[in-house]
């Protein structure tokens, strides 16, 4: 079946409502508007006001009435239009969510799954543009999905709800529009594993969300100069799947991490350590970073491309890595 | 302003070159066009150039360093900002590199030391500064006089495991760190002696125009000179060949033309015109051919150029390179620049410069990296046709057979002569038969009529 992430996302939130009644969609114009992303369209027709529900705007409010609605046993799907906006709701998901397990002793899970997009390269400037998915993976007590591919868009949301505890979900916005083939049997997938997208022996392109679309590209051209680059989506940034990182890097003995948020304290950093950690007697080249440029994300297309991690970033970072292997070629 | 004079990239493929010596000194002026020095490479030792007028601030690679291209060799004061003068009196990074620094920058070195700021420091954090978001500091501290061995973590695991002693390893490196591949190849190496080098004349590895072989008799004293440094360049020239050509024929649709010509006119025209000149001013065939095809591409750019980036980009002058055979294997194609505007005599001069200097590891940074299409001659090895492959990124490449006495039908009359098989290897990426064809065949008209050359 030829689809696309967004109608995936879609199909995965129809499937959901199919399945469990307690499980509904809030956000600021998720209804009437079909989503800031049309991710929702046609779903308020097909499911009514009450289960697909437009929120007045604030992200603090219906982020906590989502919590809320968890504790009391529904199973509700909060979208924060972007990452953005979150900020707003930080104290709901840091302070309440993440913790409320812990604070009641055991007591109370909180079964809520949060979507939200995130990333740059729209060309919406610094306040919208924002990838902090690395950002709410240093906090414990939140899982967070990072799905890249058409499969993942499909399947980890269900599975996602099937979790007791808070789940957020990073949905990059470059992503909605990628077309594919989808089976007809797609449907929920294992949330613990990272995936080796492509195999390859000289070089690990470690990353996740758009960063591997970007991989991807960058390992077929590395191939055209015999470089053999695999291609890890690490899918889940909490927990880190840390034994697919060591193995990949134990089969190639480099790594190039690709993260589009900054490199100062950011998840690539902690991808880093842990191959320092777990793999180090492996390593055959210093560990390498593609990351955004530290700057607020600009406006200006050439700038903001200048700014966020390109195949050709990943291509000539790999290939630094590589240069030494044979000399002076 | 200060800035930093880089590694040039001698030809595709290159990645760093190795300082061989250094023609200025700190403090020296230079102007766009002069050669500072020399660096080795796959291709041999090549003078580079400057490309503006400046003042050497510090020699930032001394001799014997490796330096990645696009990594400092040294830096320059331009004219613009003079009184930035006091600020960063950089001298020499001399500490970082290990070798030999050139005894002028040590004098200054000695001379302002005495000076409360550290100079040498400000100029390499200022350096870091400008790669920081490269990301690749790794290759910055080439070397400090007293460390410890540098070795990639599973390069000194596997060394354990086989036994090896690292020390006295090649490290291939980043900032030549012994690497996995290190360790292994020494541990082949040891195990089964050393691989005969069965001297590989592959097919398509081109030779030399035979005229221009006879310029340069005295070359193989040169190449006496070849230490162990000279047969690693050896091996590491095989191996440019190599990856040069396996991608040439990996990425390059070829398409193959030929066409034999007489070579009676410019024969007989070469003759005459040498009669009365002395052996070193008289002419040689391969200027004709250089000049025949540097003509005919005036009105046939797609066959002058590159192919960059999904398309054909056109060069801005015409600057075939030569092929030339080097004595102990291997081959180069300096550019001969400008070769379209430039007379027989000049031509003929600089194809006797450019081969000697070739034999003798002197050529320069731009002849390395200028060619726009190659020409090659088999000569007098007896070959009647050339089935070239391209060298990327450009376009294509002429070859020209031996001339060889054939019969010849003309004007319903069959008579003797003196032909050469052209051939034309060409991308198709960039150009179609159609046009090659006639390309081919204007070369040869115009070796019809060499006089007008």
């Amino acid at each position: 079946m030829k689809t696309t992430y967004r109608e995936a996302v879609r199909e995965a939130i129809r499937e959901a409502m199919d399945r469990d009644d307690r499980v509904f969609l809030m956000d600021e114009d998720v209804g009437h508007y079909g989503g800031c992303y049309a991710v929702s369209k046609g779903l308020l027709e097909e499911f009514g006001p009450e289960r697909i529900r437009d929120t007045p705007l604030s992200e603090s409010g219906f982020v906590g009435a989502g919590i809320g609605a968890a504790l009391g046993g529904m199973r509700p799907i909060v979208e924060v239009m972007t990452v953005n906006f979150s900020l707003l709701a930080l104290d709901q998901i840091v302070n309440n969510a993440a913790t409320l397990l812990h604070m009641s002793g055991g007591a109370f899970n909180v079964p809520v799954v949060i979507r939200m997009a995130t990333g740059g390269g729209r060309q919406v400037a610094a306040q919208h543009s924002r990838s902090l998915d690395g950002w709410y993976a240093h906090i414990p007590g939140l899982r967070i999905l990072t799905p890249a591919t058409l499969e993942d868009a499909r399947g980890m949301l269900w599975t996602a709800l099937e979790d007791p505890d808070p789940v957020i979900l990073f949905e990059h916005v470059l992503l909605y529009n990628m077309e594919g083939e989808l089976a007809d049997d797609a449907g929920p997938v294992p949330i613990d594993r990272a995936a080796v997208r492509r195999e390859g022996s000289d070089v690990s392109l470690i990353t996740f969300g758009i960063g591997v679309v970007k991989a991807l590209q960058a390992a077929e051209g590395l191939a055209e100069e015999g470089i053999s680059a695999e291609v890890l989506d690490l899918r889940t940034l909490r927990p880190l799947d840390d034994d697919a990182i060591v193995e990949t890097v134990r089969r190639t003995h480099r790594a190039v991490v690709v993260d589009e948020g900054w490199r100062s304290g950011g998840i690539s950093a902690e991808i880093s350590a842990r191959i320092t950690e777990g793999a180090f007697y492996e390593l055959d080249a210093p560990v390498a970073r593609v990351c955004g440029v530290e700057v607020p994300t600009p406006y200006p297309e050439h700038l903001e491309r200048a700014a966020l991690p390109q195949v050709e970033d990943i291509l000539e970072a790999a290939r630094a890595l590589i240069s030494g292997k044979d000399g002076t070629l | 302003m200060s800035k930093a004079y880089p590694m040039p990239s001698l030809g595709a493929g290159m990645e760093a070159g190795t300082v061989v010596e250094w023609h200025v000194e700190p403090g020296q002026k230079v102007s766009r066009g002069d050669v500072v020095g020399v660096v080795d490479t796959e291709k041999g030792a090549i003078e580079i150039e400057i490309w503006e007028d400046a003042e050497v601030e510090a020699i930032v690679a001394a001799p014997g360093t490796k330096v990645p291209v696009g990594e400092p060799l040294l830096r320059l004061r331009t004219a613009v900002e003079e009184e930035e003068k006091e600020e960063a009196p950089a001298v020499g990074a001399e500490e970082r590199t290990g070798g030999e620094a050139p005894p002028a920058a040590t004098a200054e070195a000695a001379a302002t030391a005495e000076e409360p700021a550290p100079p040498t420091e400000m100029a390499d954090d200022e350096f870091v500064e400008e790669v920081w978001e490269e990301e690749q500091e790794a290759s910055v501290p080439a070397e400090e006089p007293s460390r410890r061995l540098r070795a990639s973590p599973v390069a000194r695991k596997r060394a354990k495991e086989l036994g090896i002693d690292l020390e006295g390893l090649q490290g291939s490196g980043q900032d030549r760190a012994i690497t996995l591949s290190d360790v292994e190849g020494a541990a082949k190496k040891g195990g089964s002696e050393e691989a005969p080098a069965a001297a590989p004349k592959a097919a398509e590895v081109k030779e030399e125009a035979a005229e221009a072989a006879e310029v340069a008799p005295e070359a193989d004293t040169d190449e006496d000179l070849a230490t162990e440094a000279g047969e690693d360049r050896h091996a590491a020239m095989r191996k440019a060949i190599a990856t040069a050509m396996a991608r040439s024929k990996r990425e390059i649709p070829h398409y193959y033309l030929a066409h034999t010509c007489s070579l009676e006119a410019s024969l007989r025209w070469l003759r005459e015109t040498n009669q009365n000149r002395s052996p070193s001013r008289r002419l040689l065939l391969a200027a004709l051919y250089l000049k025949a095809v540097a003509g005919a591409i005036e009105e046939f750019p797609e066959f002058n150029g590159f192919w960059e980036d999904d398309a054909f980009q056109p060069a801005d002058g015409v600057h075939p390179g030569m092929a030339i055979s080097l004595r102990g294997g291997g081959l180069v194609a300096p550019a001969i620049h400008d070769a379209n505007s430039r007379t027989l005599e000049e031509l003929t001069e600089a194809i006797r410069d450019v081969v000697q200097r070739s034999r003798a590891g002197h050529l320069r940074g731009s002849e390395v990296a200028d060619p726009t299409i190659t020409v090659t001659s088999l000569g007098d090895r007896g070959v009647d046709t050339v089935f070239g492959v391209i060298y990327p990124p450009q376009v294509a490449i002429v070859g020209i057979g031996t001339a060889v006495e054939r019969p010849w039908a003309e004007g319903g009359m069959v008579g003797s002569r003196r032909t050469a098989t052209l051939t034309l290897a060409a991308d198709h990426r960039a150009s179609d038969g159609h046009r090659g064809a006639l390309f081919l065949d204007r070369i040869s008209q115009r070796l019809q009529s060499p006089e007008d050359l």
